[in-house]
């Protein structure tokens, strides 16, 4: 006991560590989402809520049932690995109910998001420098959304 | 595009790490360093330079509780970001860096100052008046013990907590170096010489700025300078300025021999870009000239008066140097592309978030704490005499 004497400072410095750990780990206990780490490091009850939003795409397979025929097109044309709502936008609510009406594409700005000429784009993918290229005139005058290339036979 | 020469990708253009990513290593870096000088007193018992013990501590404490903050400005969110304590990740070097933060500012030096205090602040609960004597009397944990022997036990136990303290401060700043040094995707930062780099470079900035401040806190109480305490504290600057100057032409000439595929490009980019701040900021005005004149006021006899102007000059030389250092690790690595093909410019804001304004408010900040830390703790010997005398 002696030798305890004298120290009792120290043990109530010590005492204020504990309590703040022990007072962060009561916080924490209080704050970090039960589900926290049910899976992995992520909240898991997060999983049934992503799941439970709208879907706002519907797919490619989708749209093919009704439009065969511009599958049909696209599909011989140079934009055949490009999905349909990469270009109309998310169209889940059109597909369910075909009496939406899908918003229109202004090419202008479509085609360039995809075609403009950048550096850092890999060889050999298609590229032009839209103001020069068309000038202003719309894309869709020479190139068919859905089958674009001209000598494909593509051109209106 | 304005500012951009060659080819950038995109997400090159504009800089990431802002002047707040600047200081944050450089704040640290001082509260690593001054720490060191304290512990050249308590562990490696170098008695000269005890007059500045207690500043140094609290110069530590001061400039540690700003550390977080250019962080914190620079993440923005403050709502969310103390999440990453609750729920660290353990390959998260953010989180990480939190939890040494904590630990070095709680276990080592606020214990160590309270301990080394602990005396004066019993003395001071009882002597003090008003709202004061409250200050003193919660500090005092409601222990007014300072019997020999508890004393004694005090000193053993903070010459524990400093030995403890000297690995921690490397951690505290090797892990900044580390931060930058792992990064292997950026030829610039990626070396396994960063964090020991860091290490020494914080020495020198933070034994060099409590040798200012000391020198400058003495001027102001028109108080003589202890001059057998400012000249060895200024050859221990020049040794580890020395130290610090070879590791990195160490790291500058490995880079040179290996000259690995971005050799061209860093190269380029230190002769244009960053030929002001790397050339003549850091290595000319901030290394090279304070250790020559560090150096001479070792070798050749100088009056008193020439010395302390000495010191003064190579200090604020120095701390101009090693800003520029962590200016030219962060900013320089950020100017060139990963193509090696272009180079960008980093534009400073004025009055934004991570602006120069701030960052200059943030530089300052510190020596507010300072001074009222200084106001509550006197770090002075003369005052501690006086309070003993009253005690
Ligand atoms: C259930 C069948 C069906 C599905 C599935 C469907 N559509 Fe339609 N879509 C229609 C019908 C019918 C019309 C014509 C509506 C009208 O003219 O009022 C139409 C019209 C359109 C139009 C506008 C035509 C115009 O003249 O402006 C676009 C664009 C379109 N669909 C794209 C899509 C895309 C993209 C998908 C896949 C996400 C899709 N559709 C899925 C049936 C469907
Ligand atoms: C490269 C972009 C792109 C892709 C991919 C694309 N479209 Fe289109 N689509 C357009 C553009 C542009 C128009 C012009 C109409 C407009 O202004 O909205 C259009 C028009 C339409 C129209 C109405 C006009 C017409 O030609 O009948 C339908 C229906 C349509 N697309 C369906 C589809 C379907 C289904 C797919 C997937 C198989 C698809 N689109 C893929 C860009 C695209
Ligand atoms: C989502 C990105 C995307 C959008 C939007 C897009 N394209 Fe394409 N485009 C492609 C891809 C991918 C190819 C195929 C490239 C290849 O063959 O390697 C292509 C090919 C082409 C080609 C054929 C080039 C050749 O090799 O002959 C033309 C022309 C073209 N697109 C025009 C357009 C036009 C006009 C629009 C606007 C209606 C448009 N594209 C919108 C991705 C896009
Ligand atoms: C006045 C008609 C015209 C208009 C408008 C036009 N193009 Fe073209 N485009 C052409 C012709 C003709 C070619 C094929 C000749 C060639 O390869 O240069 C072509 C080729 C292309 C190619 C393939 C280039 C390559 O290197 O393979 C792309 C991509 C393209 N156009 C995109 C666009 C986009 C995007 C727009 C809208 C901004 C657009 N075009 C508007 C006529 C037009």
């Amino acid at each position: 006991m002696s030798n305890f004497r004298d120290t009792g400072h120290l043990f109530r410095f010590a005492g204020i560590f504990v309590a703040a750990i022990l007072i962060f780990l009561a916080i924490r206990g209080w704050l970090v989402p039960h589900t926290f780490g049910q899976y992995g490091h992520y909240r898991g009850a997060a999983l049934n809520e992503i799941a439970a939003k709208p879907v706002h795409f519907a797919g490619h397979q989708s749209c093919e049932t009704c439009h065969a025929d511009i599958a049909e097109k696209k599909s011989s044309g140079k934009h055949a690995s490009v999905h349909c709502e990469a270009c109309h936008g998310p169209l889940a609510a059109h597909a369910d109910d075909p009496s939406i009406q899908p918003a229109k594409i202004d090419t202008a700005v479509l085609c360039a998001q995809c075609h403009e000429t950048s550096a850092a784009k890999p060889k050999g993918f298609p590229e032009v420098e839209t103001a020069s290229h068309s000038n202003g005139v719309s894309c869709e005058t020479c190139h068919q959304p859905h089958s674009p290339a001209l000598e494909a036979g593509g051109a209106q | 595009m304005q500012g951009v020469n060659g080819f950038m990708y995109p997400n090159e253009v504009q800089l990431q790490w802002s002047v707040l990513i600047v200081l944050y290593p450089f704040i640290t870096g001082l509260v690593a360093g001054a720490f060191i000088l304290a512990s050249l007193v308590r562990i490696f018992h170098v008695e000269a330079v005890r007059p500045t013990y207690r500043l140094a501590m609290l110069t530590a404490l001061a400039f540690l509780l700003v550390a977080p903050l250019p962080l914190q400005l620079h993440l923005g969110h403050p709502e969310r970001s103390y999440e990453m304590y609750l729920t660290p990740h353990r390959t998260s070097a953010m989180a990480m860096f939190g939890f040494v933060y904590l630990w070095y500012l709680m276990a080592v030096l606020v214990a160590e100052i309270w301990l080394d205090y602990r005396r004066d602040i019993v003395i001071m609960s009882q002597s003090a008046t008003d709202w004061k004597r409250w200050i003193y009397r919660v500090m005092t944990l409601g222990s007014s013990n300072i019997s020999p022997r508890a004393l004694e036990i005090d000193d053993r136990v903070g010459w524990l907590i400093t030995l403890v303290g000297i690995p921690s401060a490397f951690l505290l700043h090797g892990y900044v170096g580390f931060i930058f040094g792992s990064i292997k995707a950026n030829p610039w930062w990626s070396s396994p010489l960063m964090p020991v780099v860091f290490i020494f470079s914080a020495m020198v900035s933070g034994i060099a700025a409590v040798m200012l401040l000391y020198m400058l806190s003495a001027r102001l109480r028109k108080e003589p300078i202890d001059m057998r305490c400012v000249d060895t504290i200024a050859r221990y600057l020049f040794y580890i300025f020395i130290i610090d100057f070879s590791l990195e032409m160490l790291d500058l000439v490995h880079r040179i021999y290996e000259a690995d595929e971005s050799f061209r490009s860093l190269d380029f980019m230190v002769h244009t870009r960053l030929y002001f701040s790397q050339i003549i900021l850091q290595i000319f005005a901030g290394t090279l000239a304070p250790v020559v004149l560090l150096g001479l006021a070792q070798v050749v006899k100088l009056p008193e008066l020439a010395r302390k102007r000495i010191y003064g000059i190579a200090g604020s030389l120095t701390l101009i140097g090693i800003f520029a250092m962590r200016w030219n690790v962060v900013i320089g690595g950020q100017l060139f592309s990963k193509s090696f093909l272009g180079y960008t410019t980093y534009k400073m804001g004025l009055i934004t978030r991570e602006g120069l304004l701030m960052a200059m408010l943030l530089s300052l900040l510190p020596l507010f704490f300072l001074w009222v830390l200084a106001k509550l703790l006197p770090p002075w010997y003369q005052e501690q005499d006086a309070i003993t005398a009253a005690g």
